[in-house]
């Protein structure tokens, strides 16, 4: 009774937040007090319902562009979790292999993904590829250092459980040493999921025909702001829905609710 | 029944140019509960973190059943000082967990977790994770997976350390009762005396570092013992008096 109580107050509380938000943006729209480009909230509302049923400006409805943004991120998402992800966790516990590829990894860490780009057009041209691998090294560095933070932070007293019961150091790394790192990963994850989508306006400016940076960019071209503006609410509402989603798999995967 | 289970040979650890074992020699015959006391400092965790190989000894050698103790051979068990059981496993599946190391068949797996829930008072908390038990419980379960695979040697680091004194007692008796119903061997460390009286058949008594055995008691009072008995004030007094380096 009493945690509904409070569940109710706090569902209170988020939507006046929310009431007081787009009243003073309204306000600060209305009364042209940040500059006179700026969009209303009304505006982008009604940018939003335009553009489920027309192309203008970019030439896409919005539809085609969250689909088309979507397959761009999840796919260098998807490939730097699987990969950064037994890369961070490898490194982290063997040190030999740590020591091989810790150099290598150091010096690529500091390039920022969209210094890729003119490599990537010359690579592998524009297409869905080019977009992918640019998220991809975005993605990537988050999810490696994660990995490798977390399973470096194992408990060594957990670690000795397993060895004076006779486990191999494999045995080990699986059973006690990426549970371990668990929590870790899945900031890593949450991390490079936002980098994702902050890299996707980047890479759809590589040249794209659809997707929300692309939508983005061509409004900022004919001064629709109010469509820039949907744009950038699309993107922050499709990261909260999958910051939303991870934290549904990790509650099942991580029952233990280790720290 | 006397047979030798543990025989350990010149036991010496440096660290650098620190000793902090030296030369240390015993025996320990199957089934029989040794508690070591010494000093604070003293190297007693070393001393067992040499038994199960964490760390290699500088000279000497511990025998297993007349072969060098071994984890990948020997079924060798071992309760921390700190919490240890697995964050992301449940009480069964973390009283399970050194069985499947062991590979130990399931029915047999459950077979034991059912009885050590039992014995421990485990029962209602088996899908329980470990943060949502409270320390004693937590200890209870370390000390049920350590005797779930009927170790030939089990090693216990303090394992009541941070516990009050009334569950301490608790505790010491749920160890007993483990003990007399799995026949395992055990080498419990502990610095405190009243403790090591009330638990131990047989007391190694450590001096300062670098330590070694200043004397081995033998004590053959019945479990479970009365702490306000005579007998058992006077053993702890000699104890106390054997430790003391002030």
């Amino acid at each position: 009774m009493k945690k509904d109580e409070s569940n109710i107050k706090y569902v209170f509380l988020t939507i006046v937040t929310f009431i007081i938000f787009f009243l003073t943006w309204q306000l600060l729209a209305e009364f042209d007090i940040v500059g006179k480009y700026m969009p209303s909230p009304v505006d982008v509302f009604r940018a939003f319902v335009f553009k489920l049923s027309n192309i203008g400006p970019d030439g896409s409805l919005l539809s085609t562009n969250i689909l088309t943004s979507l397959k761009v991120s999840l796919l260098g998402f998807s490939v730097a979790v699987v990969i950064g992800i037994p890369l961070g966790l490898f490194m982290g516990w063997y040190r030999l292999f740590d020591r091989i590829v810790k150099t290598l990894f150091e010096l690529i860490r500091p390039i920022p993904a969209v210094a890729w780009i003119p490599l990537m057009i010359v690579w592998v041209g524009v297409g869905l590829t080019a977009k992918a691998l640019i998220i991809f090294f975005a993605a990537f560095v988050p999810c490696v250092i994660n990995s490798y933070t977390g399973i470096r932070q194992t408990n060594p007293a957990l670690i000795n459980v397993a060895k004076t019961y006779g486990a191999s150091n494999f045995y080990t790394f699986l059973h006690v040493g990426v549970p371990s790192a668990i929590p870790m990963i899945f900031a890593g994850m949450r991390v490079a999921l936002s980098t994702s989508w902050g890299t996707l306006v980047a890479a759809e400016m590589l040249a794209a025909s659809s997707g929300l940076g692309y939508m983005i960019s061509m409004a900022r071209s004919f001064g629709r702001a109010d469509v820039v503006v949907l744009g950038m609410v699309v993107i922050g509402a499709l990261g909260y829905i999958f910051t939303l989603l991870f934290s549904k798999i990790e509650s099942v995967i991580n029952k233990g609710g280790t720290v | 029944m006397d047979e030798t289970k543990i025989r350990v040979e010149h036991l010496t650890k440096k660290f650098g140019d620190l000793l902090v074992l030296d030369d240390i020699s015993f025996s320990v015959k199957k089934g029989e509960f040794v508690c070591v006391v010494g000093p604070t400092g003293c190297g007693k965790t070393t001393f067992l973190n040499l038994l199960t190989r964490i760390y290699q000894p500088t000279q000497g050698e511990l025998y297993i059943d007349g072969t060098p103790a071994d984890p990948k051979i020997h079924n060798i068990s071992f309760a921390f000082q700190e919490p240890s059981a697995m964050p992301w496993l449940n009480v069964e599946q973390n009283l399970q967990f050194g069985m499947k190391i062991k590979k130990i068949p399931e029915d047999e797996r459950k077979r034991r977790v059912e009885r050590i829930l039992k014995l421990l008072g485990l029962e209602e908390f088996r899908k329980s994770y470990p943060r949502e038990l409270s320390v004693s419980a937590e200890q209870r379960v370390i000390i049920g997976r350590a005797f779930s695979t009927y170790p030939d040697l089990l090693l216990m680091d303090e394992p009541y350390g941070q516990m009050d004194i009334k569950m301490r007692f608790y505790l010491e008796d749920e160890v007993l009762k483990l003990w007399k119903e799995f026949g395992s061997t055990v080498i419990f460390i502990t610095h405190n005396i009243e403790e090591a009286t009330y638990l131990a058949e047989r007391v190694l008594i450590l001096t300062n570092k670098p330590a070694t055995i200043k004397e081995n008691l033998e004590i053959n009072l019945p479990h479970p013992r009365d702490v306000t008995s005579p007998e058992f004030i006077e053993i702890r007094r000699h104890i106390t008096d054997a430790i003391k380096w002030w």
